[in-house]
Order: C-alpha cells, then structure tokens, then sequence
C-alpha cells in the first residue's frame, strides 16, 4: 500500500505553554489541546473515531492513558485506540500509526496528543514568608543504583556523554552550539507564542547563562512546560474539505539504532530518511524548511549532519555560518523550538510545520513552505521519527 | 586493602546491594573490580543484564578486570540532585573505557573537573561508602 499523501494533518490544537496551572494535570491540557484542534479543523467531538496518546512523564506510568482520556471526555465507538512511547519520537509515530489505520480504512479521523504538567504552582509563602522550593529539574533527575552514587541524575547527564565525545572527535565547540541557541532564539522572537518572545540573545547571553552539566548551559537544554498540543489526521479527501488547508503527509518513516550513541554519534535519522524520503518521492534539496527535534542543541547539530545537509562532524560550522536562522538557506525550528517556544516533545516540530505549511506563521513565516521535514527523538539519540508534509498532494 | 578517601559530611546516596550485584560488590569489597561474562560467548559486560545482547545467551559468570582504561567521556555537573553532592559542585561523572573494552560510568578522584580530557589513561581505586559497599572510581595513571 502506497501511503504517499492518502492522509493529512486537519486540525491542530495548541494550549497556553510553559508555567500555566489552567489545569491540575496533564489529562486536562490533552482535553483541552483537542477540543482546540477540533475547533481549527471545523469538526465535532463525534468526528473523532481514533485517540492516540503520547502522555509526558507525569502521567508515564497510565499504560492505558488513551482509554482514560477517551472516558474524561466522553468519547464513544472508538476504532482505535492506543497509548504509545517512543519518547520525542512518540508524537511523529502517533501520525503514522493514524495515517496507516485510515488508509486501510479501520479509522477515519484521529486525534494524536501529547500533553504533561511537570511544573507545579509555586506553594503558599511559609510562616516566615519565604517562597518554597520549586522547578522542574527533580522530575526529570530520576537516577538509581550506582547512577546515583557517582552523581550521574537526568536525561541532561547522558547527553552530555555523547556530546563530549562529538567535541572530541570533530571539534565542534561550545560556540557551535551557541550558535544553535542564538539562532533559534531570533525565530523566538518572532513567535508570539513562544516562552521566550520577548528575550533576545547574543552568543554572550549564551557563554554566561549559567551551566547545567557542561558541556550544556542552560541555554543548550530545552525548557520544561505545562501544556497540551494535538493534531487531527484524516483521510486527504475528507481533509480538502475541511476548514483549514490540509498539511499532507507525504512521508514517513521510523529509525531505531539500538546500541551506544556514544560510539556512533548517530540518531535514527538515516534509517527514517530512507523509509520517509522514498515514499514521499523526495531528496534533500526539495526540502524548504526543517523542524528538528531538540531537546538540546546538540541534538539538532546531530540530526542535520545525519539528515546529511552536512557531513558528519561539520554540523558546528554549518549552523555558525548562519545558515539556519531567519534568512538563512534552510530554516531551521523556526517557531524557536523547544529551547526557546515550548516544551511538548515531539508534537512541538509537527506542530510548527503546520503552521509553516498553512501560511500561518506571520512574523516568522518562511518564504518557501510546501515541503517541510520534521523528526522526532526520544531516549539518548535512541528513537527516531521522519515525517514529510506539503501543502499539496 | 583498597584504599580510603575522605568521607563527605552528607551522605551520598549508597547503592543497594541487589541480587544480581552481589558478586561485583563481594569484589569490590576485596578491591577487584568484576564484570559479567557471558557463558556461553564469552561477551563481557555492565551493568549486569539477564540476557547476553551478543548471543542472546542467559547464563553468565563474573569475572576480575584489569581496571585499567581510558576516560571515553566525561561531563561536569552543576545542579545539585541530591544533598550529598551539594559540597561537591562541580563535580565530573565520567564514562570509563576499559581495556578489555567495558564501559564504566564513574568519578574520577585527584583531578579538578577541568582538567579531566578524554583518552586520559586510569586506574581503578575503591571508596568505602559502608562496610559493604566499595565505590569503584578512577584515578589518573601514567600512559603504559
């Protein structure tokens, strides 16, 4: 069966990011985020005959989430159902499990969310009138065992591994992922929904941001946020009458390496590409624009060098020549990404293609956008997802 | 006997001794660093798995090695995750390659952070953490 443009994203539903309490868990902003992409797609709550759903870490461990969802919002007669992990990689796997169920024709029209609530209100001022403690980064430092005896906590830690040795190998520098947070950080500022809209960065804000875990600064690491964001996929027919103009899928593809990134310095992305780029009909150059996963900077200097607009190892200098910002021959996270708008894994690169591809990005609007590339990642560069969509079929 | 470092004033974290890590401890406690061997390839590994990811194999010994590598990688952590290490900021977690080619997530003890460069050649050494439990770590050595 050919996939190639027989489904299309209809409906996208984003909720206010980042420090928002508008709901007291993650299953609210997953509500919320599809009753949104509902209302963009012009469809109704009966429509939906599919629920897909990518829950964060707050609500990790619901192994049967999507039922949950489905029951908090009264669904009913559901053809398909699933909770799915692949970390950043989920959200791109969602879109191609719908967009294979609707093609053989055992759904019509799905919802894919992803939503968490890792951020906590700020508790009530104490007796002496101190603020408590809060933040984020005890939800994401799990470590056990000898990890913890040695200090190695968090996702961050292990990253750090694989970047150190691309730094070691290839002479990639701290500037080069500077260049990563300051390029995105100039797309930020051109998106009003953005974390960081009103924050500007030089390379100097960037070498005095304080540190993390070298060799990330806090500006290397992706922020954490509340929210919600879904995606309605349907079939392309039903989606050229729908109220927004379909974002076709024209390709998709999956890439899992197994083994240890730090001996490779790969991500999924060559194994993806190949699956997605055959099936759209596409190469490299008829890409426009890019939506790349990035949890760290890093992660994005990786994935160009592995989607090969550079070589391997030449992803530093490619990106400090500015080749991915604003203006630039290949946007690059061009709503600021997760480093600088927000934080929803792999649905925060779909989501911005959608927009890329609609015409609706105002300030930051590409010129060119109707072929975007967008891949998701999860783990330590462990999971992969490509997905290829256009404005036309 | 293993040699002593000094003991922080906060206790860090002390691994409990699961089933499966109770040989690689008896070892450490004696100052031999140990390492699973798969029994039917050969394959060493760690952390210690069920399964061998070389053969498939599921039954596995322990085995003494040198001690003796490379730092692979490295990092150096600033945020505090746990009251014991809130004296120690910074502090660098390194990935130790042995020379019979394991890897091993450590600390290594007499260099400052910034000094610490991959391919640096190490040697294991042993913290008491409690009368059971002895922290491999590392130590700069000089190149063989």
């Amino acid at each position: 069966m050919d996939l190639r443009a027989k489904c299309a994203i209809a409906g996208l539903g984003q909720t206010r990011m980042g420090k928002n309490f508008d709901h007291p868990n993650a299953m609210g902003f997953a509500a919320e985020a599809i009753k949104l992409a509902l209302d963009d797609a012009g469809l109704k709550r009966e429509d939906l005959d599919g629920l897909l759903v990518n829950p964060g870490i707050t609500w990790a461990e619901n192994t049967m989430a999507s039922f949950s969802l489905q029951q908090a919002m009264g669904l009913r007669d559901l053809r398909l159902s699933a909770t799915m992990g692949l970390g950043g990689a989920t959200a791109g796997a969602m879109i191609m499990h719908a967009a294979q169920s609707i093609a053989c024709g055992m759904a019509n029209t799905v919802a894919c969310v992803f939503a968490d609530a890792p951020l906590k209100p700020p508790p009530p001022k104490d007796a002496k009138g101190k603020n408590g403690a809060g933040g984020s980064a005890a939800a994401y430092g799990f470590a056990r065992g000898l990890n913890a005896a040695y200090g190695q906590f968090g996702v961050n830690a292990h990253y750090a591994f694989v970047a150190r040795r691309h730094m070691d190998l290839y002479g990639t520098s701290q500037d080069h992922l500077g260049a990563i947070a300051v390029e995105q950080r100039k797309w930020a500022t051109m998106n009003p929904e953005a974390q960081f809209h009103d924050a500007p960065m030089t390379m100097g804000d960037y070498h005095s941001s304080r540190w993390i875990v070298e060799p990330f600064h806090l500006y290397d690491c992706c922020l954490v946020s509340n929210g919600g964001c879904a995606v309605i996929v349907t079939s392309a027919e039903r989606a050229m009458n729908l109220k927004k103009p379909p974002v076709y899928l024209l390709g998709m593809g999956q890439g899992h390496p197994g083994g240890d990134p730090m001996d490779t310095l790969l991500s999924g992305a060559p194994i993806a590409k190949e699956t997605a780029f055959k099936m759209a009909g596409i190469t490299l150059p008829d890409v426009q624009f890019t939506q790349l996963y990035d949890c760290y900077t890093f992660t994005v200097l990786v994935t160009l060098e592995d989607y090969g607009f550079c070589k391997k190892g030449e992803g530093g200098p490619f990106i400090a020549d500015g080749k991915t910002g604003p203006g630039g021959s290949i946007p690059v996270n061009t709503g600021g990404g997760q480093l600088s708008s927000f934080y929803m894994w792999g649905m925060t690169p779909i989501s911005e293609a959608v927009i890329q591809i609609r015409g609706e990005g105002g300030k930051r609007q590409v010129p060119k956008h109707e072929v975007g590339l967008v891949s998701g990642n999860g783990g330590i560069l462990s999971t992969h997802s490509t997905l290829v969509v256009a404005s036309h079929p | 006997m293993p040699e002593v470092s000094k003991s922080p004033s906060i206790a860090k974290p002390i691994p409990s001794i699961t089933p499966d890590m109770v040989t690689f401890f008896e070892g450490a406690k004696r100052g031999q660093l140990m390492v699973q061997k798969c029994a039917n390839c050969g394959e060493l590994r760690f952390p210690p798995h069920e399964i061998c990811t070389n053969c498939l194999g599921t039954q596995a010994g322990w085995v003494p090695v040198s001690g003796r590598g490379e730092v692979y990688s490295f990092n150096i952590m600033h945020q505090v995750y746990h009251p014991g290490f809130a004296t120690e900021v910074p502090y660098a977690v390194v990935v130790v390659k042995l020379d019979e080619g394991v890897k091993f997530v450590s600390n290594l003890v007499g260099v400052k952070p910034d000094a610490i460069r991959v391919g640096m050649p190490v040697e294991v050494t042993f913290e008491k953490m409690s009368d059971d439990v002895w922290l491999p770590k590392f130590r700069p050595r000089a190149r063989s």
